[in-house]
């Protein structure tokens, strides 16, 4: 398997902060990668650069061995990322099928329009004519997951699924991802949910205050050590 | 009778504040940018036609096919160009950037065209009317320039409503991080909206141009009337702002069949009536960002 993205080395600062300290990450073609970590561990911060919301001050992102350095978050889209980002943004005085509508703004073919997503998440084809404003969170994540896909990604980025939801609605937005990936689509995942991303995911990655703590594949990674290397003790 | 003439008139000019006043209206509400120069480029505009009705002989309505495209022009390199960069510098810097540009455009004209005040000339258009019953008329002129208003307006409305480019605006001025991440230009977008919004400014200040005389300075009073129309109907609502032009040149009209010099002053204070009341317009729209 081939290097879809690659993260080499990047610095992140907000100002004054840094958020990313010479942080690696890699996603094979097909892979499903779950970076997971503790509040402030720089997840989100991880998704914002690859997406191009934020520029790293040093180091590079490379998807399919191509730089992405002075691409902004717009035309990065059409290269095939599109992201479900943190708190879902929908736009709220659209309503869900134009939410999903606007999310095929870049035109990339492939497998996803709205038929499909609709076939994925039943509920969200009910709520076709409902403005984004009034939904429950999980129906707002669904359609914030759906409108990335409309982009036909060839990398998906997840933001923090399971935020604010009930366990069992987070189970069921993850049981669609398997339908995802089946469509080749690499996926990108940031979760606080330890089991929940475990479970999704081939291979986890887990950041302590901008650094890799601990990686390995998700089935046989030691949870002790996982937990402790979320919390930041020594196991 | 008189009473009924004046409120007839007043709708008419209602309308016509309405087409001066939507792209304020449509640039206030994808942006949130409160345009200061939008008067004195409705004044541009009335000069362009002027020069090329002086130069060529063109109508006023055929100079519309060169001073429109113009405009719109100048609206995207203005956006691009200006504005863009003004966004960045928090909610003042588009204020002053626009203020300041109205300050130079209407000394330019006024370098380039004295103060003298022009006419657009309709020709015979610009006194014919329509008979309606005994002493009610309507003029053929009024009631094209509100008829013009009403479909600039529904125009726009169905372009914000049913097209890709008018739905990213939406979603652009919902939030325009997430619309970036949806693959949108933010800086693209905002130009075609300012684009759009300048080319029915051409309109309008072709329309002002060949209803009364103009001068350089004429643009403040152009930016207080639509101005005053957004605000009467609710910011960032394009039929709210057809609602408030038809409600503040009703006031005029009436307020002048009182005493003809009551006729703005009673519009302002219509205006202040709506602010004190109900300071988010008649018709506010339904999402506030």
């Amino acid at each position: 398997m081939s290097a879809l993205l690659e993260v080499d080395a990047v610095d992140v600062s907000y100002g004054d902060a840094q958020a990313l300290f010479g942080l690696s990450v890699t996603v094979a073609e097909g892979e499903t990668l779950a970076v997971i970590g503790a509040n402030g561990a720089g997840k989100s911060t991880l998704l914002k650069t690859v997406a191009g919301v934020v520029r790293p001050r040093r180091g590079d992102v490379r998807l399919d061995g191509a730089s992405l350095s002075g691409v902004p978050a717009h035309r990065r889209v059409g290269r095939g990322i599109a992201m479900s980002p943190e708190g879902r943004r929908l736009f709220p005085s659209l309503t869900v099928e134009e939410n999903l509508l606007v999310g095929a703004h870049s035109r990339r073919p492939g497998p996803w329009a709205l038929d499909a997503v609709y076939a994925l998440f039943p509920l969200v084809a009910e709520r076709r004519a409902r403005s984004a404003a009034n939904l429950s969170g999980g129906e707002q994540q669904a359609v914030a997951i759906g409108r990335a896909l409309m982009a036909n990604p060839r990398l998906l980025l997840l933001d923090e699924v399971s935020l604010g939801l009930a366990p069992v609605v987070v189970a069921q937005l993850y049981a669609a991802l398997p339908q995802i990936t089946a469509q080749g689509t690499t996926v990108l995942v940031v979760e606080q949910d330890v089991h929940q991303a475990l479970a999704v995911a081939d291979r986890v990655q887990c950041l302590l205050e901008g650094r890799t703590v601990l990686e390995g594949p998700a089935d046989r990674v030691d949870t002790a050590a996982l937990s402790a290397a979320y919390f930041g003790v020594d196991a | 009778m008189s009473w009924v003439n004046a409120v007839v008139q007043g709708i008419l000019l209602g309308g016509l504040y309405a087409l001066v006043a939507a792209g304020l209206s449509l640039v206030f509400g994808v942006m949130r940018i409160v345009n200061l120069a939008h008067g004195v480029l409705a004044v541009l505009a009335a000069f362009g036609a002027y020069v090329l009705g002086d130069t060529l002989g063109l109508h006023p309505f055929l100079a519309l096919l060169v001073v429109v495209p113009v405009m719109a022009a100048v609206g995207y390199g203005l956006q691009r160009g200006l504005l863009n960069r003004a966004l960045g510098g928090g909610e003042l810097a588009p204020l002053l950037v626009t203020f300041g540009l109205a300050v130079v455009l209407q000394n330019a004209l006024l370098e380039a065209f004295s103060a003298d005040s022009r006419r657009l000339d309709l020709g015979s258009l610009g006194t014919a009317s329509i008979p309606v019953t005994d002493g009610l008329a309507v003029g053929v002129f009024p009631l094209l320039a509100a008829v013009t208003g009403v479909v600039v307006i529904a125009a726009i409305g169905q372009f914000l409503a049913r097209t890709a480019t008018g739905r990213a605006m939406r979603a652009t001025s919902d939030d325009r991080d997430a619309a970036a991440l949806m693959g949108i230009d933010g800086r693209h977008l905002y130009g075609v909206a300012t684009a759009i919004a300048l080319a029915t400014v051409a309109i309008a200040g072709v329309f002002l141009g060949a209803r009364s005389t103009f001068d350089p300075a004429a643009g403040g009073t152009t930016l207080i009337f639509a101005f005053e129309a957004v605000v009467i109907g609710g910011l960032g609502s394009l039929w709210g702002t057809l609602l408030g032009g038809v409600v503040l040149g009703v006031a005029q009209a009436v307020g002048a069949a009182v005493d003809p010099a009551y006729g703005v002053l009673a519009g302002h204070v219509v205006f202040l009536v709506v602010l004190a009341t109900r300071p988010r317009g008649l018709l506010p729209s339904a999402v506030t960002a």
